[in-house]
């Protein structure tokens, strides 16, 4: 399977473009060798480069899901008594073709590709959609007049009309190097390029992949290209940034840092970076560390700062943050580097001046942000391996400096007379860019001549370069007219004319000495003449480095560093000749021996009296507890575990708790063969957790202890659970039918369903499920009975299954060894800054006395400061500052700030006369790393997933499976069978927009809801047409946004914004679509319609004999061929809980009679399904509940 | 399937049906029944035999009883080898039970150790562990637990817990999957003969050239003379897993 990774790219001094990935071994050559580069930058979805012509490129990777964009325009229409609707429109209205506004007239050949890198994938169609409702056919909509609001139904009084038409274009030019072309005047065209630096791209939290692409021009101007994003990879236009001074490098971070270097040594910081102004506002200047050697290369991370001066010392910058992008001051570093490069995660590179090899900072951790040593990588190239020898290539040292150059360059291309050409196909690009080389150096003129120079690498090329630039500024007199960067007689100086044939047997010759003509002399002082013994099968020799796509995980360790030699590869190959089959045959014999051993020794004697006594075993400890009576309080206990021995060798355990009432010594116990679940609450200040029975589940009043260390608790979590399970026999892996559950804390549950879970009328009650914990953290969980199951973390990381238990804080026996991985998780923490108008002041943080806090949670009852907000628990810790968050429901204005009337209401995102208050949300990202029997699926985030429930298919089967982007794509993903449940890529579905949920049936039936809220089914999909053919639009029920879907065998389910639940009637085989939406329940937050057609919901306010909770497991009784809506709730565990999966539960117990009523739990009978709450009753405190789901619940119960 | 959890459950749960019988010439008040008793193969002798020394020294006089001691045919049985190579090395062609014969007299003191306390065999089996983990880990492993851990380990052992035992032992067991193995195989050879009661070496678990190493690999370079029919005499105690008796066709990983 393969391992998520990223790439960190280089360039040699040839100018070829290599990649090394984070668990390869070899520097693969980039798939597009057209071209030489001289400075790349990368971040993980693509790479911006300046290639020899000078030119700027980008590489956008390849991957499953398509780079589309949609075009739209409105066609306009007035009714008039003669002709009906017709194209003749009055004088005063809007164009008969236009957008949205009707301000700007577009028609339909208006349109063009914004560039050769873009193809159309169809024609122009009538969008037949408003508003998540279908139109007539035709799409037009109806209004009085223009503007208004449009209605998909004519009316009397119904003048004009429009339709909205839309068509793709998508992206083609995917992994290749695409030219940048500029639309721009010609004569506005920046200089050519010197430098580039992409990043910005967290910025702004939208996932649409928006970019900061920087670049250098060199006459030493800075420009920024605008618009660079997801859609637009390209951006749009260069814009010019003034500069207090030439720039000669700059270096972009993920965030706001963004330096450059002065040609007079200084370094730059642009201040003012934010979300609505990502060029900035302001540079401030930073002296070099030392006075005589200027800085001559600086490289960002997200809160770091390196440098390299001019001698080649590498500094590392003190107190760099977003508050103070300048930082303080220097320190210097050991080592002497070329240049370095900050990448992911703040991870160091650097190209060590010596020799040329790259090298990697070790040890670089968030406490230690300058790390420890340089280690240099050695990995050797791809080709390396299989060539032998071929020094041709060496010869590709192409450096241009102009178009004119590179028009020549061509037009050698054309010719092809070159001797080297000829002898090697594969780089003749590469014996052509020489020849570029050579007429860079002498002009036109000696294009045919086959003595080439060599420029000896890249960095003295630029270097002469700027000394070009920079010797044409001083004087103002030198000749325009010349290409901007023809060399002059100082940088003449180091090209050496060599013999080509001469070359092949020394690629390398001596330099001669730079040092006088520049101040930058120490940058080109490295000599390649004393590095003769480097042929090309030697260590490469690197010119640039970018490490902004590569990130190095602590937890993975990285190939690089050791010589790949026959030794180790053939260690490898033998390692993975031991296969799973053979071991477990090995074992399996080893088991086999010993058991007759057992017998040889011990048949006889088994009366014998045993050496050690199986007494009673006790763990005993001091925990706090929640406590039954009021005021609940926690309170200091003694907790004792006692495990007894069975005379047939099994265990049970009593948990017991001591505590005093009222000066009295009591206790509580529980046998722990009746406990149900053992879960974590979520809990900043304490380490608790809660112990569930089905009696205390029917109260949702569980046990709650809390433990004074998380390892404390975690040592007891671990024993009580383990000694759950050895008293219900419960051991290994999850089986293919298990029921899998995640809590609102990312916790992992799974339970085995009985025979008896779906048995009719005899069904057993579902707080008498037991679950059991999983390693992990996740968002949701989808599963088949054929045991693929896949997860989506908080940060819509794709995962998947391994076969595997135990993980976490469950360690040990009760953990599988082979397929626990480290897994991460990252999500976000709210808090909201509330501010009140006044008359004096305006808005300001000085509100009423009743008003809330003016720095608070969600509710506007807890406050909540920046300083004072914590992590959601000790495991989680800050991976970010806290920013503005704009992506709030109901919309922010460009601070982020939403208005309403009045504390508590309904926010909109810009002010009106009538709001006196407004509040905006701030966010900060936590990090949890943990473990569990979870694998990455890269690259692709996704949204949602479905996997199609089949119960009775061979192995080798296809399985589909479904899923939706997070940027709301639809992919159907190949290759998925039960061997191989990763599958092998995705498939895009195209949709006219974004979609937010997909199931797919036992039958094929795949339906989706879009973002708009409406429901889509798929047509055609079946095992040879896994993708179907086009989408049917599904009215939704009466206004109501939906916002999930769930397809069982036969059976679909739609869940609305509202939490109603709703089942689609007159399904039949002819016709898959059902006529009619029949309302079942309201209250759910989440459903799982099962292979059974049984239904399980995530329900909100539930109530208990003790206490009402919120996300909770509720199973749909009375559920039956002919009544596949069912007839009433049956309520399992919760609160606290996000998501069930029932998909892989095919397990169906022999049905019974026709049952004529169902039996209601009489604990949860309070709550009937009609029932509305009155919000009377006690909304204590249950566990596992967090403001976000204390919140989602008064928004969806209205209390 | 077969799990590893079974196999190691099966070699902590082996069992040796001994007869104990008070040596003929320990002066006894009234005659001594032999007494029966299921062995852990794991285990040592001086921890599992209270019950022994109880049932006997109801028969003995105060004065008579001094320092506990084993034989078995002629052989004084060292207290510090596991239990179940004992029985391999010296009885493992007998008939069962495996008859011992207790010693309250005559300590051979130049054949056994004393044995005063448990403090003793603690002290010798964390010992032996450490001495493991260093061929294993360069005791990485066992210098990062803590105290309360090793306690677990030892009270593991004592109390016959195997999840108590194997939820610390884990760890020990462990190594990185890029290191393709321990440093070193940690074990030991036993031979039945008394000049050199073992053999012992660095042995690492790939051989230069990358291969695996086999046990058999092992033996050949170890010890040729076991690889003769009669080989069947040497006893392996791999502290790699502690003190686990495994068959010889073993794998080293």
């Amino acid at each position: 399977m393969a391992m998520p990774s990223s790439l960190l790219w280089a360039v040699d001094i040839f100018g070829r473009v290599y990649t090394l990935s984070t668990v390869g071994q070899y520097w693969e050559l980039c798939k597009d060798t057209q071209l030489e580069f001289k400075r790349v930058s990368a971040v993980k979805q693509c790479c911006w480069g300046i290639a020899c012509d000078h030119q700027v490129y980008t590489y956008v990777f390849s991957g499953d899901v398509p780079i589309r964009y949609q075009e739209e325009t409105y066609e306009n229409q007035r009714w008039n008594p003669v002709g009906g609707f017709c194209e003749k429109l009055l004088p005063s209205d809007r164009w008969q073709w236009s957008d949205v506004s009707g301000l700007k007239h577009q028609q339909l050949d208006s349109f063009t590709l914004p560039s050769p890198h873009w193809e159309w994938e169809s024609d122009w169609y009538v969008d037949e959609n408003i508003g998540g409702e279908p139109t007539e056919k035709g799409g037009w909509t109806y209004a009085i007049d223009f503007p208004s609001t449009y209605t998909k139904d004519k009316r009397w009084n119904s003048c004009v009309r429009r339709r909205r038409w839309i068509r793709y274009r998508r992206y083609k030019s995917r992994d290749v190097w695409a030219k940048i072309v500029s639309q721009d005047e010609p004569d506005q065209l920046p200089d050519p390029f010197n430098d580039i630096s992409i990043g910005g791209w967290e910025i702004t939290d939208e996932p649409l992949g928006r970019l900061s692409v920087w670049a250098v021009s060199l006459q030493g101007r800075v420009w920024y290209r605008e618009n660079v994003c997801h859609h637009n990879p390209e951006g749009s236009t260069w814009s010019l940034v003034t500069t207090p001074g030439e720039v000669v490098q700059i270096s972009c971070g993920p965030y706001d840092l963004l330096w450059a270097t002065l040609w007079e040594g200084q370094a730059i910081v642009r201040e003012g970076i934010d979300r609505n102004n990502p060029q900035g506002i302001s540079w401030s200047i930073v002296e070099s560390p030392s006075s005589e050697n200027g800085i001559m290369h600086v490289s960002v991370g997200v809160d770091v700062v390196w440098c390299v001066t001019k001698d080649r010392k590498v500094w590392f910058r003190r107190g760099v943050n977003s508050h103070n992008p300048c930082g303080t001051s220097w320190i210097e570093m050991v080592g002497e580097m070329m240049m370095v490069t900050v990448g992911l995660n703040n991870q160091v590179w650097g190209i060590g001046c010596d020799d040329r090899a790259i090298y990697f900072r070790q040890g670089v951790t968030p406490s230690e942000l300058s790390g420890k040593t340089w280690k240099a990588i050695v990995s050797g190239r791809e080709s390396d391996r299989s060539q032998t020898g071929s020094s041709t290539s060496l010869l590709s040292a192409g450096c241009f400096f102009t178009d004119d150059i590179q028009n020549q360059t061509s037009a050698v291309i054309q010719g092809d007379a070159d001797p080297s050409s000829d002898t090697e196909l594969p780089t003749s690009p590469a014996s052509t860019a020489l020849l570029g080389a050579a007429a860079a150096g002498d002009g036109p003129a000696s294009q045919a001549d086959t003595s080439a120079r060599l420029p000896v690498d890249p960095l003295h090329a630029e270097q002469g370069e700027a000394t070009a630039a920079s010797a044409r500024n001083d004087k103002d007199n030198l000749d325009m007219n010349k290409p901007p960067g023809n060399p002059n007689p100082s940088a003449e100086l180091q090209w050496i004319n060599i013999d080509l044939k001469e070359a092949q047997k020394h690629p390398v010759l001596s330099v001669s000495s730079f040092a006088d003509t520049s101040s930058l002399s120490s940058l080109g002082a490295f000599s390649v003449g004393a590095e003769d013994q480097y042929g090309a099968d030697e260590h490469p020799l690197w010119a640039w480095v970018s490490g902004g796509g590569c990130l190095v995980d602590l937890h993975s360790p990285l190939k690089w560093f050791s010589a790949p030699s026959g030794l180790s590869s053939s260690v490898q190959s033998l390692s993975l000749s031991i296969t799973p089959a053979q071991t477990a045959a090995w074992r399996k014999q080893i088991f086999q021996q010993l058991s007759e051993r057992t017998k040889r020794e011990l048949e006889n004697f088994r009366h014998y009296e045993q050496a050690i006594e199986q007494s009673v075993w006790v763990k005993t400890g001091a925990l706090q507890w929640w406590r039954n009576w009021k005021p609940h309080k926690w309170m200091d206990v003694r907790v004792a575990l006692e495990q007894f021995t069975g005379s047939d060798g099994m265990r049970d355990s009593i948990l017991f708790i001591y505590y005093m009432y009222h000066e009295e010594k009591k206790y509580i116990h529980v046998f722990l063969n009746e406990v149900t679940i053992i879960v974590e609450v979520l809990n900043e200040a304490k380490h608790s957790f809660a112990l569930y029975t089905p009696e205390r589940t029917k109260q949702r009043w569980p046990i709650r202890l809390a433990a004074a260390t998380e390892q404390e608790m975690h040592d007891w979590l671990s024993l009580l659970n383990m000694s759950c399970c050895e008293s219900r026999r419960i051991q290994g892996p999850p089986s293919h039918h298990a029921i899998w559950s995640v809590t609102c804390k990312g916790d992992i549950f799974v339970s085995e369903p009985s025979p008896e879970l779906e048995a009719g009328p005899q069904q057993m009650p579902c707080d008498q499920m037991f679950w059991r914990q999983v390693g992990g953290h996740l968002r949701l969980i989808e599963s088949n009975s054929r045991g693929v199951v896949w997860g989506i973390g908080h940060d819509h990381t794709a995962w998947l299954y391994t076969g595997g238990y135990g993980g976490g804080f469950i360690q040990g026996l009760a953990s599988s060894a082979d397929n626990i991985y480290t897994q991460s998780d990252v999500k976000c923490v709210y808090i909201y800054e509330n501010q009140r108008w006044n008359p004096v002041t305006g808005y300001s943080s000085r509100g009423l006395p009743t008003d809330r806090y003016m720095w608070s949670d969600a509710s506007g009852l807890q406050e909540c400061t920046k300083t004072n907000t914590k992590p959601p628990s000790p495991q989680w810790s800050w991976v970010s500052d806290w920013y503005i968050d704009f992506s709030a429901a109901g919309g922010t204005d460009r601070e982020g700030w939403q208005y309403a009337a009045d504390f508590p209401a309904s926010y909109h995102g810009h002010k009106t006369m009538k709001d006196f208050v407004r509040r905006r949300r701030w966010a900060r990202k936590c990090k949890i790393v943990t473990n569990g029997p979870w694998l990455e699926v890269p690259p692709v985030t996704l949204w949602d997933i479905s996997i199609i429930p089949s119960s009775d298919a061979d192995d080798e089967e296809a399985v589909a499976l479904w899923a939706i982007s997070d940027k709301g794509d639809v992919l159907c993903r190949l290759g998925v069978t039960q061997q191989n449940p990763a599958g092998t890529s995705w498939l895009h579905v195209g949709t006219d927009q974004p979609f937010i949920s997909i199931s797919i049936g036992a039958f094929y039936q795949v339906w989706a809801i879009a973002r708009d809220g409406s429901a889509f089914y798929r047509g055609s999909v079946s095992p040879n047409k896994p993708a179907g053919d086009c989408w049917y639009h599904i009215p939704s029920p009466q206004k109501q946004k939906l916002k999930q879907v769930s397809v069982g065998r036969t059976s679909v389910f739609v869940l609305d914004k509202n939490g109603n639940l709703w089942y689609r009637q007159g399904i039949t085989p002819s016709y898959p679509q059902g006529s009619a939406w029949d309302h079942v329940s309201n209250n759910i937050r989440k459903m799982s319609v099962g292979p059974l057609d049984q239904v399980w919901v995530i329900a909100d306010k539930v109530q208990g004999s003790h206490s009402l909770s919120c996300g909770t497991v509720c199973h749909r009784t009375g559920v039956q061929p002919l009544e596949p809506k069912g007839l009433s709730w049956d309520y399992g565990i919760g609160g606290g809980w996000e998501h069930i999966t029932v998909r892989g539960n095919a397990t169906e117990a022999s049905r019974g009679a026709v049952p004529d009523t169902t039996e209601e739990n009489p604990a949860a009978s309070k709550e009937g399904e009609d029932e509305e709450s009155k919000g009377k009753t006690e909304h204590s405190k249950t566990p596992l509940m967090v403001s976000e789901s204390q919140e989602l619940d008064r928004n969806s119960v209205n209390c | 399937m077969t799990d590893d959890k079974d196999v190691l459950r099966d070699v902590w749960f082996g069992r040796i049906p001994t007869c104990f019988t008070l040596y003929q010439d320990e002066i006894t008040e009234r005659e001594a029944e032999p007494y029966y008793l299921l062995l852990p193969r794991i285990s040592y002798l001086t921890l599992v035999t209270d019950k022994v020394k109880k049932h006997f020294q109801k028969v003995m006089r105060q004065e008579e009883v001094s320092e506990i001691w084993f034989e078995y045919e002629g052989t004084p049985l060292k207290w510090h080898y596991p239990i179940g190579l004992l029985f391999d090395l010296h009885a493992s062609n007998t008939a069962l039970p495996w008859s011992i014969t207790v010693h309250f007299k005559n300590f051979p003191e130049k054949d056994l150790l004393h044995c005063h306390s448990k403090d003793v065999i603690e002290a010798h089996f964390m010992a032996c562990i450490k001495e493991a983990d260093a061929l294993k880990h360069k005791s990485q492993v066992i210098n990062e637990m803590q105290k309360k851990d090793h306690k677990q380990l030892w009270m593991g052992l004592q109390n016959d817990k195997f999840e108590q035992f194997w939820a610390i032992n884990r760890k020990l067991m462990e190594y990185p999957p890029e290191d393709n193995g321990f440093r070193y195989i940690p074990f030991r050879i036993y031979q039945a003969t008394t000049e050199r009661p073992f053999i012992q070496k660095l042995f690492r678990p790939i051989a230069s050239g990358g291969q695996l190493h086999t046990l058999g690999d092992l033996l050949k370079d170890v010890c040729p003379s076991a690889i003769t029919p009669k080989g069947g005499d040497c006893w392996f105690l791999m502290h790699c897993t502690h003190c686990s008796v495994f068959p010889q066709n073993l794998s080293l990983r």
